[in-house]
């Protein structure tokens, strides 16, 4: 137990710089993916074209590789950040394609007949998307958007790679300073990210049932 | 055309959308012409940063790395499967004392990152198994609780008449389950079989983390010798994208060609979202 209590504070503080990057990043690739999805559905074929490449570039590229293109790349190129942001740019990049792909779903679940049931009724596009749309997308959204936090969640720890003191960084050290504990470290940083990835579950969960048809 | 956000626009609109898609290509093209000054400004166009890539021994450092990662992906793919049926089937047993370990094994490896895997699985068995079957377990762990969870996920979507019809036709549960269900589910979850597998060719290059050989180290080994981290990081961005791009056409592929009525199963993250 030695290894988990005397570093207690240390793990604690990894984790949150975890949830850090995970909040930052988060928020970025929310924003991002938000306006990809966005052109990926507008009536104008080249922004589609734009936007399904930006995915397909970026959904099919290694989070690690594209970490290694920012962090050592960029750099290369004369830009150059703190590494958190370097790190937390490449995140926020891979995420936003998931994030996009979610909300594409979601607006694409709802049949076809209910938008054009309020438009021809004379409501104004403001009013089809606040009453009729947007309600229903985003309840179809829920479930897949938690899991790309979920994922995301998990793909902080690439972080630690690339010399961020996250959780998984400050397991690696410990694993090496406690041999013999080896397998309790491990369970115990398990149990902080398996906390992590379960608070998103419930909040997904309390999402869902708010917004569910009675 | 019409769609949930818009109608089929009129002479107004089709206008508006035209010159909206002009300003477009003109954004993009000055984004473009803004990467490429950039670039240039920074001498990132010059022989010495990309000639290694058309250099044979250095093809060879990339095709060699190239062949570890498929290694690496087809074995941990292979044993994931096995072990994501085990366990699936695992979570659906009538008995509890195989259920909860298989539901416990399933949802832990689930939610912990993989690269935390792979760290603490070499940091016990480096020794004695080396840094690529460390990052092999390691992808074969985690994949395969997420395949486990593909599996039960595609058994249930089968048609609840057929077990009942297998049933009382007088099937043990074992004779359901191998001759009835799974042959069936196989259709509904080939699909997401083969995303699993882009998940897990994509995760390979978590090796470079342990310095396992494949392709992100060849990357290293190049941008080492030659101190052009960002022309590699592009050409081995241009190498995964291919790859994933050729098995995301076979996932599609086989969804056209095995699309059933009876249902579908959709992972995103390593979580089943839909099952119909």
């Amino acid at each position: 137990m030695d290894a988990l209590t005397d570093n207690f504070d240390n793990i604690l503080s990894g984790f949150w710089l975890t949830l850090r990057l995970l909040v930052v990043s988060g928020v970025g690739a929310l924003i991002i993916g938000t306006v990809i999805a966005a052109l990926r559905l507008s009536p104008v074929p080249i922004m589609r074209v734009a936007a399904t490449t930006y995915v397909v570039v970026f959904r099919n590229t290694p989070l690690l590789v594209l970490i290694i293109l920012t962090y050592y790349g960029l750099p290369e190129i004369g830009i150059s950040f703190s590494f958190f942001i370097m790190v937390t740019m490449a995140m926020m990049i891979y995420t936003s394609t998931f994030v996009s792909e979610a909300l594409r779903s979601g607006v694409n679940a709802i049949s076809v007949g209910q938008a054009e049931a309020a438009r021809s009724i004379g409501m104004p596009f403001g009013l089809t998307m606040t009453q009729i749309v947007l309600p229903q997308a985003f309840r179809a959204v829920v479930p897949p958007m938690a899991s790309v936090f979920i994922a995301l969640t998990k793909n902080t720890s690439l972080a630690a790679g690339f010399g961020i003191a996250e959780a998984t960084f400050r397991l690696k050290g410990l694993l090496n300073d406690y041999a013999s504990e080896r397998v309790m470290v491990f369970v115990g940083i398990a149990i902080g990210y398996i906390i992590i990835v379960e608070v998103i579950s419930f909040g997904a969960a309390r999402l869902e049932r708010h917004w569910r048809v009675s | 055309m019409s769609s949930v956000l818009f109608d089929t626009p009129g002479p107004r609109a089709a206008r508006r959308h035209r010159i909206l898609g002009a300003l477009t290509v003109l954004v993009l093209i000055a984004i473009a012409a803004a990467i490429v000054l950039k670039l240039a400004s920074e001498d990132q166009f010059t022989a010495d940063k990309w000639e290694p890539f058309v250099t044979p021994s250095i093809i060879n450092i990339l095709l060699k790395g190239l062949g570890n990662t498929v290694i690496a992906a087809v074995i941990a793919i292979a044993i994931s499967i096995v072990a994501g049926l085990v366990f699936g089937v695992g979570k659906l047993s009538d008995h509890r004392t195989i259920r909860w370990p298989s539901w416990l094994v399933v949802e832990f490896f689930r939610a912990v990152p993989l690269l935390m895997l792979i760290y603490f699985i070499f940091s016990v068995w480096s020794e004695s198994i080396g840094s690529l079957w460390s990052l092999i377990f390691g992808l074969a762990l985690y994949n395969g609780s997420v395949l486990a969870e593909v599996f039960r996920a595609g058994i249930n979507a089968v048609p609840r008449g057929q077990s009942e019809a297998a049933y009382s036709l007088g099937m043990r549960k074992t004779q359901v389950v191998t001759i009835v269900q799974l042959p069936q589910a196989v259709r509904i979850m080939l699909p997401a079989i083969i995303s699993q597998c882009i998940v897990a060719l994509k995760d390979t290059s978590l090796g470079f983390t342990i310095l396992a050989p494949g392709l992100t180290y060849a990357g290293r080994e190049i941008w080492n010798t030659f101190h052009n981290k960002f022309a590699t990081a592009l050409v081995l961005m241009a190498i995964y994208i291919v790859l994933n791009c050729i098995l995301s056409l076979l996932a599609t592929l086989a969804e056209r060609r095995l699309s059933s009525s009876e249902g579908s199963v959709t992972i995103v993250g390593g979580q089943v979202v839909a099952e119909r």
